[in-house]
């Protein structure tokens, strides 16, 4: 399908306006090679007697999270962080299975920085920052040594080195894993370095609390406005800077592979504050995990893609073939990725394989309940491997299957099917990892910096750990070396304002007194979401969505009942504030998707695709970033591009054939 | 399925809390045990009673922030965290007992909700490996047989939910604290600070209230990762082996 020229540039004016084009401008203009040395060496430093002075606020302990706290508190600056579990050690970093990614080349395979780079944008469909992601492949060697250092435990081999094995999308052995933990292991290594600043007094942690807004004075981010969790009671919180760690937006769609608290909340206040959101259509959906059981499902779960490496993906051949995988004969399976892909096969990256599912779904050879499953067979594995090995590598995940379908992957093939999994999009940042707000610094999934429109394997690992171990905090001293900032206390009007508009808030949610639950309309923004902002998106569909979003935002706010009271842990409060700000995003997402007339990386629009049924790009139209800023509620957003340029890579079409 | 649970229900801290009595009339083999309860939860909201405060985040087995009694057991009745339980291990007329985790030293906030900032503190008085970010050495400079590795590993997959804790007779939460010293103690990496962690995090853990070990083994019994009883062994050997030197 061919759409023309002219339509694919038209902006949609009667739902967003055009702004200002923006650009990063941090990154020095050297080549790729030198810029991360160059702004290190640029960057100014903060005297180590003068760091005790400076207090950085952080939210969210994940990988990201986590690291920096740990690294900041240990360089000396006061560190307040707060995560919305009972414990650090909780952050969803922690259900990351497979791997992370570094350039170590111990495989002697090829490997190099430069090919991680280019692996890195070329997976990401050419719609990621090339200074950023040479970076990103700069410090992962760095990474695994810090981690190594603090006692992960990652595989090894018999001589005592670090084991590799490959993932989806390159062709090289550098993924460093800790058998299906290895997101576990490196977050316990970062909570560990955490805790030991708690224990030193150079930070403080703050459980079961939840950030509610962002706190802007005279334009620059000076703190937050958090909840406790347990007492409701509304604090407010000051710092020289503010950095969110926060995590992805995935439960957006209600079923997701995040942990049932992972909210775009502390995102969307900071949006809404002037924060940009950049690329938010950017979703992934990952192609193994365990197919949905019923309607009372209340999350997706993965199985690592580390298991395509030995696993080997089928449907029959026929549609509507409903015999038992095992009465299936080899000619009339149709191992679909390795006929279509003859030279990645199985390991293509994920939006390919997951696209490819739901194709062979739609042509009604799916298998399992609702025809919405494809097998991942360990046949041939176990055949060529041995039980013992193919055990030793992916026993706890096998288990995992095993608990809860009730079947064994040893005997029977595991059934698999698409979920969302992972958001590429998130508060727009520069290559200080700032954003739009000054002072206000977000990292890990919580940025859109690294992965483009899609990201590869074992490469969200890497990207927290880098940010927070490695990049913050050169970045952030380069600005705390300005500080410290005037103090502010909570007479300050920026103050007042931001706790005014919690406690209204929530005072809002607990007087509706509706007839329907929270979950109730979190699942049907799921639906709507994954029915027409999901794995195929067409422009009718986007522009049915947006309309349906804003009825049920307008439904929401009448209609939700949220029990209980705010001076009490409440957990159905804490919900239906998440909600709205999902209902809020969802829009948004839409309003991206709709405006991005091409399909890129996790993004597909139906009306630009391939002869072949590929994802087509349209470089000359859309090679930017769209960045959006908030428009006021019932205002227009407004999109500012940031053109993307490649002085390195050359766009390519992407083919894993 | 039908089903009945009875579950406790205490409005804060200083609230005496008691058992409730809830029929289920439609759950599904293939639900949760944690999805029963969240269908539970909409009902009762819809009927204007508080829902049920119980702590989840994964649900898929690894953060560790789930727990409950089920039955008078640690995570119910297999041997996995609560978010893993599904309904197919009960049956058709089962009544249900679902408490919080029984310990002095992890107290109810609300409901099955209750405080596990001990496990944290424990961690905080030596559970590391003191690596400042930008000072370590080349990561193969350091080859550890795998051998090590593999059981540094196996201890170190300890999720911190506090199952141990709530299975043992004696509320001892010696099982997590020796995982840490087992997983750090066995690498090249935690050797400088062998003597002092396990000083440190014993003296907090009993600190903390938490009773001492007799070697019941009721928490390994109850881990749902399986971290085995013989961590506590190597505690106790790091343990006299620091006494004895004097290292307080």
């Amino acid at each position: 399908m061919t759409v023309n020229t002219q339509a694919r540039t038209d902006e949609f004016t009667d739902i967003y306006d055009l702004g200002e084009p923006i650009a990063d401008t941090r990154a020095p203009d050297v080549d790729v090679r030198q810029r991360w040395e160059t702004r290190r060496f640029e960057a100014k430093l903060v005297n180590p007697a003068n760091r005790r002075k400076l207090k950085v606020i952080i939210v969210g302990t994940g990988l990201a999270g986590a690291s920096a706290a740990a690294t900041l508190g240990e360089a000396g600056y006061h560190v307040t962080s707060f995560c919305y579990q009972d414990s650090p050690r909780r952050a969803h970093s922690i259900a990351a299975q497979g791997g992370i990614n570094a350039a170590k080349n111990y495989r002697n395979d090829g490997d190099s920085i430069y090919r991680l780079f280019y692996d890195t944008v070329k997976g990401g469909d050419f719609r990621s920052r090339e200074s950023n992601v040479y970076r990103l492949a700069q410090v992962s060697v760095e990474i695994i040594d810090q981690c190594v250092a603090q006692g992960v435990p990652f595989a090894r081999e018999y001589g005592g080195l670090l084991d590799n094995r490959s993932f989806g999308g390159v062709q090289v052995s550098r993924t460093f894993y800790a058998r299906g933990q290895t997101g576990q292991q490196l977050l316990i290594g970062a909570y560990q370095a955490l805790e030991r600043q708690v224990a030193a007094g150079t930070v403080i942690n703050h459980t079961r609390h939840e950030m509610l807004e962002v706190i802007v004075a005279d334009d620059r981010a000076r703190g937050v406005i958090v909840r406790d969790m347990v007492t409701g009671e509304i604090e407010t919180h000051f710092a020289d800077a503010v950095v969110l760690a926060t995590g992805g937006y995935g439960n957006v769609f209600f079923l997701s592979t995040n942990a049932m608290g992972c909210n775009v909340t502390a995102n969307w206040r900071a949006h809404r504050k002037g924060a940009y959101f950049g690329n938010p259509c950017y979703t992934q959906i990952h192609p193994t995990c365990i197919p949905v059981s019923g309607d009372y499902q209340s999350k997706l779960t993965l199985m690592s893609e580390s298991l395509r490496n030995d696993g080997r993906i089928w449907v029959p051949k026929k549609a509507g073939d409903d015999r038992p995988a095992s009465q299936i004969p080899e000619d009339e399976r149709d191992y679909y990725l390795e006929r279509q892909y003859p030279s990645f096969g199985n390991l293509v990256p994920r939006d390919i394989a997951s696209r490819a599912a739901k194709y062979v779904c739609d042509e009604g050879r799916g298998v399992g309940p609702g025809g919405l499953g494809v097998y991942l067979d360990f046949a041939d594995a176990i055949t060529r491997l041995g039980r013992d090995t193919v055990e030793a590598k992916y026993g706890n995940l096998f288990d995992m299957y095993a608990q809860i379908t009730g079947e064994n992957p040893y005997e029977t093939p595991m059934r698999i099917y698409p979920a969302v999994h992972y958001t590429m999009g998130g508060l727009w940042v520069d290559y200080d990892l700032q954003s739009s707000i000054t002072g206000l610094f977000v990292t890990g999934e919580a940025n859109f910096s690294d992965h483009g429109a899609n990201r590869l394997g074992a490469s969200a690992l890497m990207q927290g750990l880098a940010d927070g171990y490695f990049v913050l905090p050169y970045t952030l001293a380069n600005y705390l070396a300005d500080g410290p900032y005037e103090p502010i206390d909570e007479t300050h009007p920026a103050a007042v304002e931001a706790k005014q508009q919690v406690t209204d808030r929530i005072e809002k949610l607990l007087s509706i007194n509706g007839t329907r639950t929270v979950d109730s309309f979190h699942r049907e923004l799921g639906t709507i979401m994954w029915e027409y902002c999901g794995m195929a998106r067409t422009e009718g569909g986007l522009l049915k969505a947006i309309e349906l979003i804003r009825e049920l935002r307008t439904e929401f706010w009448r209609n939700v009942k949220v029990t209980g009271v705010n001076e009490d842990l409440n957990q159905t409060l804490e919900r239906a504030g998440r909600v709205a700000d999902f209902i809020d995003l969802g829009e948004l997402m839409c309003i991206d998707a709709l405006h991005r007339r091409e399909s890129c990386g996790g993004h597909f629009r139906v009306e630009s695709q391939t002869e072949d049924g590929e994802a087509l790009r349209h470089d000359d139209d859309f090679a930017y970033v769209a960045a959006w800023e908030f428009g006021g509620d019932g205002g227009k957003p407004v999109l500012h591009k940031e053109a993307l340029i490649y002085q390195n890579v050359e766009m390519k079409q992407r083919s894993y054939k | 399925m039908k089903i009945t649970v009875r579950v406790w229900r205490q409005a804060n801290p200083s609230d005496e809390g008691k058992m409730v009595g809830y029929d289920l009339d439609d759950v599904s083999e293939h639900m949760s045990f944690l999805e029963m309860l969240d269908v539970l939860n909409e009902r009762l909201t819809l009927e204007g009673e508080e829902p049920i405060a119980f702590d989840s985040d994964c649900r898929e087995g690894i953060c560790g922030m789930c727990g409950l009694v089920i039955n008078g057991l640690a995570h119910g009745p297999e041997r996995t965290t609560t978010c893993q339980l599904h309904m197919r291990s009960f049956k058709d007329g089962d009544v249900i007992d679902i408490e919080p985790w029984r310990s002095s030293s992890f107290p109810v906030v609300k409901d099955l909700v209750v405080d596990r900032g001990a496990f944290d503190r424990i961690i905080q008085a030596g559970g590391y490996i003191s690596a400042p970010t930008g000072s370590a050495p080349e990561a193969n400079n350091l080859p550890v047989p795998k051998e090590n590795a593999d059981h540094a590993f196996e201890a170190a997959t300890c999720i911190g939910c506090g199952a141990c804790v709530a299975a043992c007779p004696n509320g001892s939460a010696m099982l997590f604290t020796a995982a840490k010293i087992t997983h750090l103690g066995l690498l090249p990496q935690g050797q400088p600070e062998r003597a002092s962690r396990v000083l440190g995090m014993v003296e907090q853990h009993d600190h903390e209230g938490f009773g001492n070990c007799t070697n019941i083994g009721e928490c390994t019994a109850a881990c749902p990762k399986g971290i085995p009883l013989d961590t506590i062994s190597r505690l106790n050997r790091d343990l006299l082996g620091a006494l004895a030197k004097g290292k307080a």
